[in-house]
């Protein structure tokens, strides 16, 4: 029994989207004009989403609390850009990508989305490359390829380490056509605070302006927030400073179903924190665990250098446990065992945060200039931030938290359970299941924005023409303003003693411990008594220098954290109920004896979404099962 | 060991953009060398926090010198004085206990100041707007492989594609010129095959919209010196060859060179 209707197309996998994009009601051209559009975010799923329904003739407002739409955290993104095109003749194809894709995600995505994912992912480089985006190239002129993330075959495209950047001036140049051709009416430093709805229908959305504080309404006929992830809830995460929840939380709020809160990714090399400021983590390419070697010392606590530990003091963890896949174990295993010996006590660097990822070996065998021009980059950046140098002592790695795949729950036209209210991108939970494959990232942003949003949109619009939008003097919105006002005025008049920082972090290491790389019933338990605590003393203590009038990024902050509040607990409740390990969620409680993610496909092959039902009451736990026809399930296995 | 820095900072501070702005002193006691400048800064603003007054706004967000957003006068050089480095990457081990540092926005008349160290760069979007694109409508694309791109001019392309648009050029220049930064754009969309169609449509467009909010170059090469992806002053000469073209061809007569 659910409430939730996925609107999958019927007939075979590989016909449904082809299918449903016959099927699905068209806007005339002419009449796309009468129709606005907001988009809230304009990073690589908001700007080519804006950009094409723009293109199309909508009118579309466009939002960012960035200064420019240049600046969303799409442009991190080092890896690449997976597409089926099978330039290089090695055997792949959009079902192998597909194929892939699901079985990466460990059996807990729709394979329906998933194949056009796939299917798309062609035009994606297409447009891409039209737009000017610098791919590497080989000598002929041609595109280059690469294999990334453990792929038997190379399909991923690259700007050297630079592809979301590239990728996302590509998108942000495409906005900016429109805004100048008069399409998209593009609001900087602008945050969402609510999405407002009348008749259980989205019809727009109330902001701050960040620089003078002005609350306003906005008002449409569809609402798309394509706002990013949720991995600053762990307050350290190789997210921009400024990621955050708000958007999909406060339309979670509003009654838009939140999916698989706990399917969040781990990163295993990235640079440990120096201190207690440390205020993000930077990651590095996993590409140096080809010829990097992990250890850490024997003894407990051992204070000597590196160079002093001799090899059979030594633990290479990973090359004892995992004979056959060594150091390149994935990246959730990598991850988990590098917690183990930390948490027993063996962490190397000051704080005993950190393992050795070791180049001595590569550097004895191959000479240092080899090395250098495989990572010189990486080594120099690894330099700049430690002050160590990385060809004389080993590197100092642990896992940090770079990617959700839960989100907002959208049904195959990416519409949430709010009538009219879109999610895309990282900020929705479709493709990705419960773990997310390397280069898919910008891949499914972009597939989204440009190629699925603007077909998808129509088919609930046009039963709409002629119906005006609601007016941003209509009730509903003056409430919402309200409501947004006393929540301003509720932060500035507490007065209390403690920083939203001191408050974030603190939020942040419990997330970490309890619903990080391993969770047990016990530890999430503790964390869903911890988190409330804490919340109390946030909504008592919290103090904000300062006025609402003005630039108030402590104000910016207090908001975000509020909500990365009840998100905690919402991912501490679905990581309990999830009595199984899968992709990036492991319970303790379910692996195999191998120590592997063991997944109880009979009881929890479905995506869970959860229902709000108010600030004082848990939230509804629905299920939306999924059914894997094309795909058969299969356990990995390492060793 | 690590070793800890004890510091004096000038900042400047601005309660928004009609203030005429001061400089305040404070300590920063105890900093960590492996911090950046920008946690040093967050320790400065958690203190003036405990000490109930309002702390220092800046500009900052990915803080691994990719997004652009971080900017800073630090001691009168842009993103401070180490080479090819954001602000968000400079290290304060790069500093000595005892020093004394300079913190100001980015100066230029068209980046107006918002608060303290924020300025308003969007001129750099009016810029982009005017040009800063090929128009190819989604879903119009040809094959990727139908088009080859010399690698060549795909790696020379890239190498102006990485400017990051933080404006360290304009607040280095001492006219507040922006020519590197619209050099760059235009040589990453003019040096390759897509980009041919409206090359000299852009370049008039882009030069012009840029003469409106910045001052003109005279060849000081500051920008080039501050630039934290060290984009190449040889775009500016690449740019202003093409806008002598787009200048004196009748664009209707001469087709497409």
């Amino acid at each position: 029994m659910t409430v939730l209707d996925s609107k999958i197309p019927s007939g075979p996998v590989a016909e449904k989207w082809e299918n449903h994009k016959f099927s699905t009601k068209l806007v005339n051209p002419n009449n796309k004009r009468r129709f606005e559009i907001i988009v809230v975010g304009t990073g690589l799923a908001g700007a080519s989403a804006a950009a094409s329904l723009s293109e199309l003739g909508y009118k579309v407002k466009a939002f960012t609390f960035h200064d420019s739409p240049r600046r969303a955290h799409s442009i991190a993104a080092q890896g690449g850009i997976n597409g089926a095109k099978n330039y290089t003749n090695d055997g792949d194809s959009v079902h192998r990508l597909f194929y892939d894709t699901v079985k990466g995600g460990d059996y807990r995505s729709r394979e329906a989305n998933v194949h056009r994912l796939a299917e798309v992912s062609v035009n994606i480089i297409d447009q891409a490359a039209a737009q000017g985006v610098p791919f590497a190239r080989e000598y002929g002129g041609l595109l280059d390829n690469r294999s990334f993330g453990g792929a038997q075959v190379s399909r991923t495209f690259y700007a050297r380490g630079q592809t979301g950047q590239q990728l996302l001036l590509g998108a942000y140049q495409a906005l900016a056509k429109q805004v100048a051709a008069g399409g998209v009416e593009l609001h900087t430093r602008t945050e969402l605070l609510d999405v407002v709805l009348k008749d259980g229908r989205a019809c727009g959305i109330v902001t701050r302006d960040l620089v003078n504080g002005e609350v306003a309404s906005h008002s449409g006929h569809a609402v798309v927030l394509a706002t990013g992830g949720y991995g600053n809830v762990y307050y350290l995460s190789t997210n921009a400073m400024a990621c955050n929840v708000t958007a999909a939380w406060r339309a979670h709020r509003k009654g838009a179903f939140f999916a698989n809160p706990c399917y969040t990714q781990i990163h295993p090399t990235c640079i440990p924190a120096s201190d207690e400021f440390q205020s993000k983590l930077t990651l590095m390419s996993e590409s140096l665990r080809n010829d990097g070697r992990i250890w850490v010392p024997d003894a407990f606590d051992d204070t000597r250098s590196p160079s002093e530990i001799p090899d059979n003091e030594r633990d290479y963890y990973l090359e004892r446990k995992y004979p056959a896949f060594g150091n390149l174990v994935p990246r959730d295993v990598a991850s988990r065992n590098a917690k183990t010996v930390v948490d027993q006590g063996k962490g190397v660097g000051t704080l005993k945060n950190g393992v050795y990822l070791d180049f001595g070996a590569a550097i004895e065998r191959d000479g240092e200039e080899a090395v250098r021009s495989k990572y010189g980059n990486l080594f120099d950046m690894y330099e700049n931030i430690t002050g160590e140098n990385p060809y004389q002592t080993p590197m100092r790695i642990y896992p940090a938290i770079h990617y959700t795949m839960g989100g907002v729950w959208v049904d195959y036209n990416l519409m949430t359970t709010i009538p009219g209210c879109y999610s895309i991108g990282e900020a929705n939970f479709s493709d990705h299941g419960a773990n997310r494959l390397g280069a898919s990232a910008l891949m499914q942003g972009l597939a989204d924005g440009y190629f699925v949003l603007p077909y998808t949109i129509g088919d609930d619009l046009a039963g709409r023409l002629g119906e005006p939008t609601v007016s941003t003097d209509d009730p509903v919105f003056a409430e919402a303003e309200a409501a947004a006002h006393d929540q301003i005025n509720r932060f500035m008049s507490i007065g209390g003693t403690r920083s939203v920082d001191w408050f974030h972090r603190e939020l942040g290491k419990i997330v970490w411990d309890y619903i990080g790389m391993e969770r047990t019933k016990e530890g999430l338990e503790k964390a869903l008594s911890e988190i409330p605590a804490l919340e109390e003393e946030f909504w008592k203590d919290l103090r904000l220098p300062g006025s609402a009038a003005t630039l108030n990024s402590g104000l910016e902050k207090a908001g975000r954290v509020a909500d990365f509040f009840e998100l905690a607990k919402l991912m501490a409740r679905d990581a309990l109920d999830r009595e199984e390990s899968c992709g990036g969620h492991f319970r303790a409680e379910h692996q195999t004896e191998e120590g592997e993610a063991q997944r109880d496909d009979e009881n929890f092959a479905h995506v869970a979404a959860w229902e709000w039902n108010g600030t004082d009451s848990v939230q509804t736990r629905h299920q939306e099962e999924l059914t894997f026809e094309n795909v058969a399930l299969t356990q990995r296995s390492y060793k | 060991m690590t070793q800890e820095l004890n510091l004096t900072l000038q900042v400047w501070r601005q309660d928004g953009s009609s203030d005429p702005g001061h400089f305040e002193t404070y300590a920063a006691n105890g900093i960590s060398e492996d911090m950046s400048f920008l946690e040093m800064l967050d320790i400065i603003n958690e203190q003036l926090i405990e000490d109930e007054q309002v702390p220092i706004e800046f500009d900052h967000d990915c803080r691994e010198g990719i997004c652009g957003t971080c900017s800073l006068m630090i001691n009168g050089q842009a993103h401070g004085h180490e080479k090819a480095t954001t602000t968000c990457q400079l290290h304060m081990r790069k500093f000595k206990d005892g020093d004394t540092i300079v913190v100001e926005p980015f100066r230029a008349r068209a980046f107006p100041v918002v608060r303290d160290l924020v300025v308003d760069r969007s001129s750099f979007d009016r810029i982009i707007e005017a040009g800063g694109y090929i128009s190819i409508n989604t879903g119009a694309a040809s094959d990727a492989n139908l088009t080859p791109v010399p690698k060549e001019a795909a790696d020379t392309s890239f190498d102006a594609a990485a400017c990051i648009g933080c404006g360290a050029c304009v607040a280095a220049c001492p006219n507040s010129a922006a020519q590197l930064f619209t050099s760059a754009k235009l040589a990453h969309l003019n040096l390759i095959p897509q980009g041919q169609s409206q090359r000299f449509e852009r370049t008039e467009t882009m030069v012009d919209t840029m003469e409106t909010f910045f001052g003109s170059c005279t060849n000081h090469g500051e920008c080039h010196e501050a630039c934290p992806k060290e984009i190449s002053l040889d775009f500016i000469a690449f740019m202003n060859r093409d806008y002598v073209k787009a200048k004196v061809k009748n664009r209707k007569l001469a087709g497409q060179t």
